[in-house]
């Protein structure tokens, strides 16, 4: 896990759900195939609708056009993020398309589940509304080990809530790292 | 310590005399299921972690049904399917309901339970959010991703956290116009998308257990649609003669502990509530049916796990039986065994299939099909940004297909009443 992430943001609203970070048409790519892998990053957020995809303004791609990865290494968001079916390809795809941690008010709890045990992304719960604190762009800096962001764009800095539970998981990298670490494979 | 039916399958999961909500624990998995679109990272997430000649946990615990892009010219389902075939022949998996064969069922929810792989008491994981149908037997069921799948395919063991319990009653026998899917979008109406996130929800009451199987399972099927983890139903005499016709392997029925701890309880009068639909794009945007009489329709699709089963259909053809739909209609089975009761089942007189063909709906094959959209030649697949009332169980953007579309969530009983009309309609018009 990494203990500093600094990069651009990328801002979207509530009950993003995982129709909206993966289409289902593209779920035919099987992602143990690492040239069909790539494609999940290539159409990640591809669903969102356009007005709200990169608020405050929408109307901007998360993706280049020449495809993953794209620019953005922090997705912030509202309430209920990643609700919707149990397809791993949602935080898959984010991972793919760059994203090293997502901010939130609140998950799906499968959506959450599968960032932690896949090793995909650091999924943060955030007790204040950032989504409408932080624009897409802004150049943010996320301090894993005290559970702080900072928008050097604005200078303004909020305090997440602690990663818990999860903590053990992210650190050892996936479940399966985790269970082996753990004893409970061996 | 008393304990809730939910604590009490995952004490026993687990090994333990108790357990408590927020308690971290790894359970003992009865069934893992898994399909076409998960299966194939599932396997490759085992195969990486356990070794391309690993063996899978127990064979007889895994149940694979491809159901999602079944009737489709698209390469790469096709080829999912394939790498199912092969996993299920390398690792002599018997419960394996492929495509072309006089096995094929369809959609997984209502598939597991007419295989007989949903038994009270047990622990069932599936890569599907919609696993919490089987909740509806009184297990613990529900829905995660290829990574964990792949972990229970090796050791048959996954860590849960045990969730708190919502209660929700429901007082008095459903009216005629009234159906299981009234019941839930009114609950996802009144405690919103994410009401219930990381909790289980108890449905129980007179109304509940006036409700058949099927019915019971789309209450369900729907509580993800409210964040829940599992929805539960004890099971009753009604549960226990569905099962005793289709699976032989013991179990143990498990009810609440009296003076159990719920998270909250809600009561309704269900002579009280009237058919209602969730408007796009939320699940919990809900309206009644009868104010929404404005809204003109493009297309209605009747189909899926949870709007797809036989009691479905035969609500459906209540309301068209001699009449004629307005707008396209997409009558779907999710199963095998359901195409079969359009044919056997009637209603005065004629059968399903000859009511729907005389009233003008298209009939498709059993899968999942335009639910969630798909490879673009999916039957029923919304490819224009059209207005649809549908029995399927999401109406996120872009679901059933096409980014603008526009999808209401409704009863069967509803849909086919705004077949008719080609707008949205109160079924006590009709009925």
């Amino acid at each position: 896990m990494l203990d500093k992430i600094q990069g651009k943001v990328y801002v979207l609203g509530d009950d993003i759900d995982t129709d909206q970070i993966i289409p289902a048409h593209y779920l035919t790519f099987n992602p143990a195939v690492p040239e069909e892998r790539r494609m999940f990053g290539v159409y990640a957020l591809s669903g969102v609708p356009l007005a709200q995809a990169g608020l405050p303004e929408g109307q901007r791609p998360f993706v280049p056009e020449g495809g993953a990865p794209g620019e953005y290494r922090i997705v912030v968001a509202g309430k209920n993020f990643g609700c919707g079916s149990s397809r791993e390809h949602a935080p898959l795809a984010l991972d793919e398309a760059g994203v090293e941690a997502v901010i939130a008010e609140s998950y799906a709890r499968i959506f959450f589940r599968n960032s932690v045990n896949g090793g995909y992304l650091i999924p943060y719960e955030t007790p204040t509304r950032l989504v409408d604190e932080i624009r897409t762009g802004d150049e943010v800096e996320l301090d894993v080990r005290a559970n702080r962001l900072t928008n050097r764009t604005t200078g303004k800095s909020y305090e997440l809530s602690p990663l818990g539970d999860i903590l053990p998981i992210l650190e050892a990298g996936d479940v399966f790292a985790y269970a082996r670490a753990s004893g409970m494979l061996a | 310590m008393a304990m809730t039916m939910t604590e009490k399958i995952l004490a026993r999961a687990a090994g333990r005399d108790a357990v408590r909500p927020g308690d971290n624990i790894w359970v003992n998995v009865d069934v893992l299921m898994t399909h076409d679109v998960c299966g194939p990272g599932t396997i490759g997430v085992f195969q990486q972690h356990f070794g391309k000649d690993a063996r899978v946990w127990d064979p007889e615990k895994v149940v694979i049904i491809p159901d999602h892009y079944i009737f489709t010219a698209d390469e790469k389902a096709r080829r999912n399917v394939g790498i199912l075939r092969e996993f299920v022949a390398q690792q002599g998996i018997r419960h394996f309901y492929d495509v072309g064969t006089d096995r094929y069922k369809g959609v997984c929810h209502v598939a597991l339970p007419e295989g007989g792989h949903t038994r009270p008491g047990e622990v069932l994981f599936g890569t599907d959010s919609h696993t919490c149908t089987a909740g509806a037997f009184g297990e613990f069921a529900t829905g995660i991703g290829n990574t964990d799948a792949g972990f229970v395919m090796g050791t048959g063991k996954l860590w849960v956290k045990v969730p708190e319990t919502m209660r929700f009653i429901f007082e008095g026998e459903l009216p005629p116009y009234l159906m299981a899917k009234d019941l839930i979008l009114q609950v996802i109406g009144d405690i919103g998308v994410d009401g219930a996130t990381y909790r289980a929800m108890e449905f129980a009451g007179d109304g509940v257990y006036s409700l058949n199987i099927e019915e019971r399972m789309t209450l369900c099927n729907m509580v993800i649609e409210a964040g829940g983890k599992n929805g539960v139903i004890a099971p009753d005499q009604v549960t226990l003669d569905y099962l005793r016709a289709r699976t032989d392997k013991p179990f143990t029925v498990v009810t609440n502990d009296p003076g159990a701890t719920f998270h909250s309880e809600r009561v309704y009068d269900v002579a009280k509530l009237e058919p209602v639909v969730a408007k796009p794009h939320s699940p919990d945007n809900r309206a009644l049916a009868r104010e929404l009489s404005e809204v003109r329709l493009d297309r209605a699709y009747i189909g899926s796990c949870t709007g797809g089963k036989i009691t479905d259909f035969i609500a459906a053809a209540r309301i068209l039986k001699g009449r004629q739909v307005a707008i396209d209609t997409f009558i779907v089975p999710a199963t095998t065994e359901v195409a079969k009761g359009l044919v056997r089942e009637r209603v005065e007189g004629q059968t399903l299939a000859e009511i729907f063909r005389d009233a003008g709906c298209k009939l498709g094959q059993p899968s999942c099909a335009a639910c969630l959209g798909g490879p673009a030649d999916t039957f029923g697949r919304l490819n224009e940004p059209l207005k649809c009332i549908s029995t399927t169980n999401r109406n996120f953007p872009g679901r059933m297909g096409h980014k603008e579309g526009q999808v209401f969530l409704a009863s069967p009983l509803t849909a086919a009443a705004s077949a008719v009309t080609g707008r949205i309609t109160d079924p006590r018009e009709m009925l």
